[in-house]
């Protein structure tokens, strides 16, 4: 039985590669999600054409959302030119034939793996984060049974836990990526793999933020303006990373840095992880 | 100075074509026709198919063509390729007990209805190479047949214990109006054992080969015997909404193993002969046995028996067990990772500052 809402494009793939089955299946996942952030939604996730583990979810988060009138920007490690976000900017290019761009402000929807830009979001953008492992717990309770009942309870004993060991055995929460964060002072998410420098920007952004991952099956979100806080202790605070120097390119001292070695005896210089900020920064000095 | 990696699109389409390059190997070697793969190498044809989750030799054989013979590979483009497809509805389940029987063997009875028949088969077999097979020539004579049809009625091994009662009877769960589809639904714990059959008939075969083993070795030890392995055609029917009725619409070519496996009772249960359950298309009888004894294992908790091996953990098998998923997790390694490892940089650097601190102020 073939959907007659199907709009199938010129390569035989209805647009943005999904059928409208499917979309609509995500969707409803996305809605549930919204409507209980930071909840982590089951969905009849799809084989895609890019391996699982290569931001499957997020693509499929994406293609659910997309239309012909939506600009998109893919980001891996924060640029727009690392080789993976080149893969899916092309992968929506070929089978949704919609604009992309480089440029933060220009996007409607912003795909990204292990980064949130710079540049602050707007109302109306959304931010589709791909997920290796949605589940905070996991890493300390294997079992997907347990850890769904613990976050229906609220029982996240364990993860504070695991923070004060930290801090006992190494003088602080040695947790620098994918830390996690308690959504609307309900559920413990995890963020994704984007560093902890990156976790102020999840707290009561406009944009809204989903979260997808693919392998794992499961979709869950932040909806614009939600508290979103990174989980510390009174006499342990959280605190983001910071670097003494500032990016060799654009000179910028408060964006992530990326760092590069130039030589092998130690030479190494530090430039922004994300491209876009960096480059408009450059483009502003020029003028 | 520093140049950023730009330039990533046109490498990557070069990498393509050198890709296309590679498989094509050496131009003046005669390219790979389907039709070769499809019939000379059947049971990469049959794993593909099985693992992919898509009955069709020809497409199997273009995956395993465009993957340079990488069945992993092969398996992930036939999945990609399946997942697109419209779904007209669920078939009628087949009947095994009604197989065009190709192969059929028993390890617990020496002679039965319908009798034990070879068929093609590996066991017994030296494994010594045949250098023969190293030139152009390649008709091996006819073997010689027996009569045929074989024997109509070819009842399985267990439906005839079954008479006795003496091993678990196997029906339908009442309480499901309909069976469970691992690819439109995610999956969920506790799984069903629908669900959890889908996942081990797709699951990759090393990994249950290397699983349905430790079983054998002691790590939920269920004593199994090979009841019977059975190969052949069986007919596939479909009932359609303005029909009302079934129709024959195909064949598939399936392996079944009925595992049988010593049960000294518990409180729930008499002592009897229980089940594991093994099916794959094409000829597939070490992913059918492994897929059986590793089906038995997941039932340790339904049957009361005590037991933490890795095979009887549903989530440690079913959440492992798919090869497209593990394949993509294991290389998005090769995925930058610049980001996390600088914030591990910063943490692992200001740590040793504090260790150094310290011991300085000691």
């Amino acid at each position: 039985m073939t959907d007659e809402s199907d709009t199938a494009g010129e390569n035989g793939y209805n647009f943005a590669y999904l059928d409208e089955q499917t979309k609509r299946m995500i969707r409803r996942a996305i809605l549930k999600a919204v409507a209980v952030p930071g909840y982590q939604v089951p969905f009849g996730s799809r084989e895609m054409p890019l391996p699982y583990g290569w931001g499957t979810g997020g693509i499929q988060v994406t293609a659910a959302l997309i239309g012909p009138d939506d600009v998109l920007k893919v980001i891996d490690q924060g640029a727009d030119d690392t080789t993976n976000a080149v893969s899916i900017r092309r992968f929506f290019e070929r089978t949704a034939a919609i604009a992309t761009t480089t440029r933060t402000v220009e996007a409607t929807i912003i795909q990204t793996r292990h980064r949130i830009p710079e540049t602050p979001l707007a109302p109306g953008q959304i931010l589709v984060y791909q997920v290796p492992q949605p589940e905070p717990l996991r890493r300390l309770v294997a079992s997907e049974v347990e850890t769904r009942t613990m976050h229906a309870l609220e029982e996240y004993g364990v993860m504070h836990v695991r923070l004060y060991e930290d801090i006992a055995r190494h003088g602080r929460i040695a947790t620098a990526y994918d830390y996690p964060v308690k959504v609307n002072g309900r559920y413990v998410m995890a963020p994704s793999p984007i560093p902890k420098f990156d976790n102020p920007k999840m707290d009561r952004n406009p944009a809204l933020q989903l979260f997808g991952a693919g392998r794992e099956k499961r979709i869950y979100a932040v909806p614009p303006h939600t508290s979103v806080k990174s989980l510390d202790f009174d006499d342990h605070p959280f605190e983001i990373e910071r670097w003494n120097e500032s990016c060799a390119l654009c000179g910028a001292t408060e964006t992530f840095l990326d760092e590069v070695l130039t030589d092998d005896a130690g030479g190494r210089l530090f430039v922004c992880s994300d491209s876009d900020y960096c480059h408009e920064r450059r483009v502003v000095e020029d003028d | 100075m520093y140049v950023a990696v730009k330039g990533g699109e046109r490498a990557i389409l070069n990498s393509h074509k050198l890709l296309d390059e590679e498989r094509r190997g050496d131009p003046r070697v005669p390219t790979l026709g389907l039709n070769q793969i499809e019939q000379q190498l059947g049971r990469a044809v049959d794993r593909v198919m099985t693992e992919g989750a898509l009955y069709d030799r020809h497409l199997a054989a273009l995956a395993i063509k465009q993957a340079q013979g990488d069945l992993v590979e092969a398996i992930f483009l036939l999945r990609a390729y399946r997942t697109t497809l419209p779904r007209f509805g669920y078939g009628v389940a087949i009947d095994t007990a009604a197989m065009a029987i190709r192969r059929r063997i028993s390890a617990t009875f020496k002679d039965l209805p319908g009798g034990q028949v070879l068929g093609a088969t590996f066991d017994y077999t030296h494994r010594l190479l045949d250098f023969s097979l190293a030139g152009e020539h390649d008709s091996p004579p006819a073997a010689a047949v027996g009569p045929a049809p074989l024997d109509a009625a070819m009842p399985r091994v267990v439906d005839l214990l079954n008479l006795e009662g003496l091993i678990e009877e196997e029906r339908p769960d009442p309480a499901k109006d309909r069976v469970s589809d691992l690819t439109r639904e995610p999956l969920g714990f506790p799984a069903p054992r629908d669900m959890r059959l889908q996942n081990l008939a797709r699951g990759d075969e090393g990994f249950l080969l290397g699983l349905g083993y430790s079983t054998q070795r002691g790590y939920g030890r269920n004593h199994p015997f090979a009841g019977e392995i059975r190969v052949g055609e069986v007919a596939v029917a479909f009932v359609p909404e303005e029909l009302g009725f079934a129709i024959e619409i195909g064949e598939v070519t399936l392996t079944e193993c009925q595992m049988i496996n010593q049960f000294k009772g518990s409180k729930s249960h008499p002592p009897q002969f229980t089940r594991g359950y093994g099916l794959a298309f094409g000829h597939s009888e070490r992913k059918t046995m492994a897929m059986a004894l590793v089906d038995r294992a997941l039932r340790g908790q339904e049957l009361g028996e005590d037991g933490e091996a890795p095979a009887q953990d549903a989530e440690f098998v079913l959440y492992h067990s798919d090869n497209v998923e593990a394949s993509g997790f294991v290389q998005h390694l090769k995925l930058p990772h610049y980001v996390d490892f600088q914030s591990e940089l910063v943490m692992v650097r200001a740590m040793r500052a504090a260790q150094g601190e310290a011991a300085a102020d000691d």
